[in-house]
């Protein structure tokens, strides 16, 4: 292929796969006049000067080309076969050896499993396992099946197809961007179908989820505690094409927990989120109890527990009331909690 | 012996990366010894030390590190032969992100992270370029959105790579990042003939050789201006 796609107008590889743009930009190729040469003209056109000055290796750029086209062939690909109707774990070992008890643990598409079990116990790996589809080839021995069957390595190798999105407490946005150009870039790089339509979307969920409303032009580094939370929620249920989404606890302050959850199961996402908080554990459908690196336990939330549920969230909106009461300068009162 | 030459900016992670997955070679009994590279100062080899890893550092003073790289490899093989390593990593970190140290026929990891921004890989070239896997760390700190930009733009620069994330701190990735880098067949005796896959730079000027004063009449050798004719889109 190499060879035919050298002798194609840059022009008609620009037309039939426009993403090559960011190709070019990203390796500071400037390819605006050249439509109507082709890649092998092109590349030939470069003097020997801007090769070396940009560090250019032009001998191996049509292979490259290539491999990225077929890269992002290949993720839009996925996009649309929407793949992952179920994840499934094995059972492998703990820390000792001691082989896990459970015999299958099966997650679907808008399904709620909270992670419980102290520091150090093996979330980490048991993640870790999840996002290579292990296939008893890590240290806990256990494998994941996606769709019931052994999954596809482009699990493992594609670098644009990660299983597993990640939403953790200690991060932040770092680059200078305003909220919509953040929100743009990242629709562009995902190569959203409707950019416009995607960013309004996550513009009114993020909105619908942060105790204080943001204008498209706050810089996202100016952002709250919780309103960057309530963007990170948004724009990883709606934009990224990760159907496994794992979060390390949501703090509660200044964001709409119940919100953000119901956002990522109605996208369709595989919902784990690992927490001590008793209002999010009990959000979930189920529970792991994770000890010495093995899974102990898995408990359904009981009825009981869906009671207490009840009363949590009640607790939850009365404390985001008086949060909001404060902060629009109102005085509090003994009779605002009733419990 | 396998070689592993690993590459990346400075404070990307490469010594967490690499303590991470020595621990996984470790269980796997394999001996993995280490030789950092760096500029003017460098304690880490006291952390390798800690972790029971043979380790030896090489300080370049004045000279880019990835030069003296190029020139100590040779030693470097030698010494990692002697210490019957199973695998041998060497650790360095360019001045100017311009250099490689890859070598042909030998695997090269370059470690860059999310913090550093998303035109980093536009920056960095050749070391992330040529790369075979490409180690993306502190992934854990920022948003999921800046992440999924990032390892786009680390495949459009470089879309033949393996694009592994790893946690220095949980290790998250390591043990899957240490099944990739071990080759049963490779045996590396000696470097003696190999190549380096891309040219480092020709940044020979009155500069390079210790000149300080400041004026068109004291600048010799590969000197360079910048266009001020032109729009500086290139620069």
């Amino acid at each position: 292929m190499s060879q035919s796609i050298r002798a194609k107008k840059m022009g008609e590889l620009m037309e039939k796969y426009p993403f090559l743009e960011d190709f070019f930009l990203q390796n500071r190729l400037f390819t605006q006049n050249a439509q109507d040469f082709t890649l092998e003209q092109y590349l030939n056109s470069l003097s020997e000067e801007e090769i070396e000055e940009k560090a250019l290796d032009i001998r191996k750029i049509p292979e490259e080309m290539e491999d990225y086209i077929r890269q992002v062939e290949e993720f839009l690909g996925i996009r649309e076969e929407q793949s992952v109707s179920s994840l499934t774990i094995l059972p492998g070992y703990t820390k000792d050896k001691v082989p896990e008890s459970f015999e299958k643990l099966r997650l679907v598409p808008s399904q709620i499993t909270s992670i419980v079990g102290p520091t150090g116990s093996g979330k980490s790996r048991l993640l870790a396992d999840i996002e290579w589809t292990a296939q008893a080839d890590t240290p806990t021995g256990r494998t994941i099946l996606i769709n019931d069957k052994k999954p596809d390595l482009k699990w493992r190798f594609s670098s644009n197809n990660r299983l597993v999105a990640q939403l953790s407490q200690n991060m932040n946005f770092i680059m200078d961007l305003g909220v919509r150009e953040f929100l743009e870039m990242h629709a562009q790089s995902r190569m959203a179908a409707q950019p416009e339509e995607t960013i309004r979307r996550i513009m009114d969920a993020a909105n619908e989820l942060a105790g204080e409303k943001f204008s498209e032009n706050t810089p996202v580094t100016g952002l709250s505690g919780g309103q960057s939370r309530a963007l990170m929620i948004a724009d990883t249920a709606i934009l990224s094409a990760s159907p496994i989404v794992l979060i390390d606890e949501i703090e509660n302050a200044g964001i709409d927990r119940e919100k953000a959850l119901k956002l990522l199961v109605s996208e369709d996402k595989i919902v784990l989120i690992a927490t001590h908080d008793p209002f999010l554990a009990l959000m979930a459908d189920q529970r792991i109890v994770i000890q010495n690196g093995g899974i102990n336990r898995i408990l359904p939330t009981n009825s009981e527990e869906k009671v207490l549920l009840e009363k949590l969230s009640d607790m939850d909106r009365t404390i985001q009331k008086l949060r909001s009461d404060l902060r629009s300068g109102k005085a509090l009162q003994g009779t605002d909690i009733s419990l | 012996m396998n070689l592993l030459v690993v590459s990346g900016p400075p404070s990307s992670g490469k010594t967490s990366v690499i303590l991470r997955t020595a621990a996984a070679f470790k269980n796997r009994g394999l001996k993995t010894g280490v030789v950092k590279f760096d500029c003017l100062y460098t304690d880490d080899d006291l952390l390798y030390e800690k972790e029971g890893i043979p380790v030896k550092k090489g300080l370049s003073g004045a000279l880019c590190p990835d030069h003296f790289f190029a020139s100590n490899i040779e030693e470097v093989v030698a010494w990692g032969k002697k210490q019957e390593l199973a695998i041998l990593i060497t650790e360095s970190a360019g001045l100017c992100n311009r250099c490689s140290p890859y070598l042909d026929g030998v695997k090269g990891i370059c470690v860059i992270d999310n913090l550093s921004g998303i035109n980093t890989p536009k920056k960095i070239g050749p070391m992330l370029k040529t790369a075979d896997i490409v180690v993306i760390t502190k992934g854990d700190i920022v948003s999921q959105a800046e992440r999924e930009v990032f390892t786009a733009r680390v495949t459009a620069v470089n879309p033949g790579a393996v694009v592994m994330h790893v946690n220095g701190l949980s290790g998250q990735g390591a043990y899957e990042l240490s099944t990739l880098l071990y080759d049963e067949e490779q045996d590396i005796d000696t470097l003696e003939g190999r190549k380096l896959r891309f040219p480092m730079p020709s940044a020979l000027c009155s500069y390079c050789l210790g000149e300080t004063r400041i004026g068109e009449k004291f600048q010799l050798g590969n000197v360079k201006k910048v266009d001020w004719q032109e729009s500086n889109r290139d620069m």
